[in-house]
């Protein structure tokens, strides 16, 4: 059995770093405020305190929280991304540790500019702590079902009279096509005249390409028609 | 393959969403242990999953659901086919067995920190022996800048004053700026170890710049009433740090291991390298105390042999700890 699991982008996990960068400047700030409450009791050691809890949530927010949360920080979570073992296997607590101590390395020389170049040369999208730990971020999938009804319209759709040609069809065409068929669909109002004859016009010529239909079936069908009717056999007529 | 996706997708997903619920139990509790019939259940529902992804896979229609179905069959697996001995974590477990016993098995690591430490000690005492006025670019440091025995008469009429106030704070920053030297010296290991190298020979050099400068002033006493209370302690431990960094860049090259692929190697040395870097972490706090409270004050207020006495002793101390913990002792007779 074969999976692969979805990479996250630089750009959720730039978002997501932000947030946790957000959380880790509200927890430094209330340890700001109490301090400020015992200074006037013991300066040396309110300071000294203020100093070690800084460190500690520097160092430790992103540790516990993805020991605790199966690999997710705050920000993660909220942007459904999470750390997993590069191979597949149980994501180990020294795993965590060891792509979390690193980020001071990746943090180089400012703005994580190491980890950034690393993570956008890398086909795996892992900076340097995600290398150390054979580690990878990947997004957290979630069952969408489209709203067919709206996208398709309710004509009537003479490919379907050939079953065998659908049941081809089906098998031919990659889940990415099928997707981007049906992204066009989604999006045909916000494209532009011509872009959109184009995109319709690649794709119709793609699926014709496939799996030949009838002439009969297919004459009357402009290329915007002829991509909806292969979405609704693809995603709704099987 | 033919199959009626909407009636599949109804019919199977119960069987997801049980499998899913399982999962979140195991990711709530890394350490949840299944009764047989539950844990022959979590199987049965991990292969059917995986089957209704086979399924699907030749399916144009559902890239999501696919991604979906990928995705629960990558964590079930994960949890099959991870570590079976999850233990929880026993600090004193850890420090007293785990730690000592790591680092022997590690040593060669160790060696080359040392070995790349007295190398940049070496050069330090040379390149000050042969240029002096290149003091302040081998110590870049203002309290290391003027004569040695300078600095000694301020520190002896100070009296240990001077950090009055301040000691617990000073503490505190010494703990966490320590290390994160040795995070660094480990985490440039990912540099295939170049940067652990120049780290290790860099701090040499001033370890040795310093020692040969205050040696040449007739300040040898000082200096090791000075730096041995804490160093002793603080300079291995940024050793481990650099023991740890080699570990990362032995897993990277695969130096006598390359029958396994270089994510198994780094995943295989994982555990030693949190192990020992976190061993260096707790030796730093113990430094980064006697640093503060102790190493400050100097004659009159604290006798020379009495701190270098407590320096040997800790050395006496951390080498046994390093060597024999962790071992099981002899049985008698």
């Amino acid at each position: 059995m074969e999976f692969a699991l979805p990479l996250a982008g630089p750009l959720s996990r730039l978002m997501a770093m932000l947030t946790d960068l957000l959380v880790i400047m509200a927890i430094k700030q209330v340890i700001g405020i109490v301090k400020d409450v015992f200074v006037a009791v013991n300066p040396d050691s309110s300071q000294a305190l203020e100093i070690l809890l800084y460190f500690a949530v520097s160092i430790l927010y992103a540790i516990l929280c993805e020991l605790l949360l199966d690999g997710q920080t705050l920000g993660k979570r909220i942007f459904k991304l999470r750390v997993v073992d590069a191979t597949g296997l149980r994501l180990e607590p020294s795993q965590i540790i060891v792509r979390n101590l690193l980020r001071l390395i990746d943090g180089l020389p400012m703005f994580y500019l190491f980890g950034g170049i690393t993570c956008l040369l890398n086909t795996k999208m892992q900076r340097l702590g995600d290398i150390a730990a054979n580690t990878v971020v990947v997004r957290v999938p979630e069952i969408a079902h489209p709203d067919l009804d709206k996208i398709l319209g309710s004509k009537y759709n003479s490919l379907l009279e050939h079953r065998h040609l659908c049941a081809r069809l089906r098998q031919r065409v990659t889940p990415e096509v099928a997707a981007i068929a049906l992204e066009a669909l989604t999006r045909r109002d916000r494209l532009e005249a011509r872009a959109r004859l184009t995109v319709f016009a690649g794709l119709s010529a793609h699926f014709r390409e496939l799996v030949e239909f009838p002439p009969a079936a297919t004459e009357s069908l402009g290329d915007e028609q002829y991509v909806r009717n292969v979405v609704e056999i693809l995603y709704r007529a099987a | 393959m033919l199959i009626d996706l909407p009636r599949f997708v109804n019919a199977e997903r119960p069987h997801w969403q049980a499998l899913e619920d399982l999962l979140k139990r195991f990711e709530n509790d890394p350490d949840l242990r299944l009764p047989v019939d539950e844990a022959q259940r979590f199987h049965y529902l991990y292969q059917r999953t995986g089957a209704a992804l086979s399924r699907i896979s030749t399916f144009a229609s559902e890239p999501e659901l696919k991604r979906y179905l990928e995705w629960l069959v990558s964590r079930a697996y994960s949890v099959i086919h991870g570590k079976a001995d999850r233990r929880r974590f026993h600090p004193w477990r850890w420090f007293t067995v785990t730690l000592p016993t790591t680092f022997r098995r590690r040593f060669h690591a160790f060696q080359m920190s040392v070995a790349l430490t007295l190398l940049g000690c070496l050069f330090g005492v040379i390149a000050l022996a042969i240029d002096p006025e290149a003091k302040s670019a081998l110590m870049p440091f203002a309290h290391l800048a003027g004569r040695p025995s300078e600095r000694v008469a301020q520190e002896n009429a100070n009296k240990g004053k001077n950090l009055d106030g301040h000691k617990t704070s000073f503490s505190a920053h010494l703990m966490t700026h320590n290390t994160q030297v040795a995070i660094l010296t480990m985490g440039l290991g990912i540099s295939y170890g170049i940067g652990t190298i120049i780290m290790l020979f860099y701090n040499g050099v001033i370890l040795g710049a310093v020692a040969f400068d205050y040696v040449m002033d007739g300040q040898t006493v000082f200096l090791l009433g000075w730096l041995l209370p804490h160093g002793v302690i603080e300079i291995p431990a940024i050793l481990l740090g650099g023991q740890a960094g080699f570990l990362i860049a032995h897993a990277l090259i695969g130096w006598g291991d390359r029958r396994i692929s270089r994510a198994q190697r780094l995943r295989a040395a994982a555990p030693d390298i949190v192990t020992i870097i976190g061993g260096a972490a707790v030796f730093l706090v113990w430094a980064g105390i006697i640093e503060a409270f102790f190493s400050q004050y100097h004659e009159p207020v604290l006798p020379y042999g009495v701190k270098i006495a407590f320096g040997c002793a800790e050395l006496a101390g951390l080498i046994f700890f390093l060597w024999k913990g962790g071992t099981a002792p002899e049985p008698r007779g």
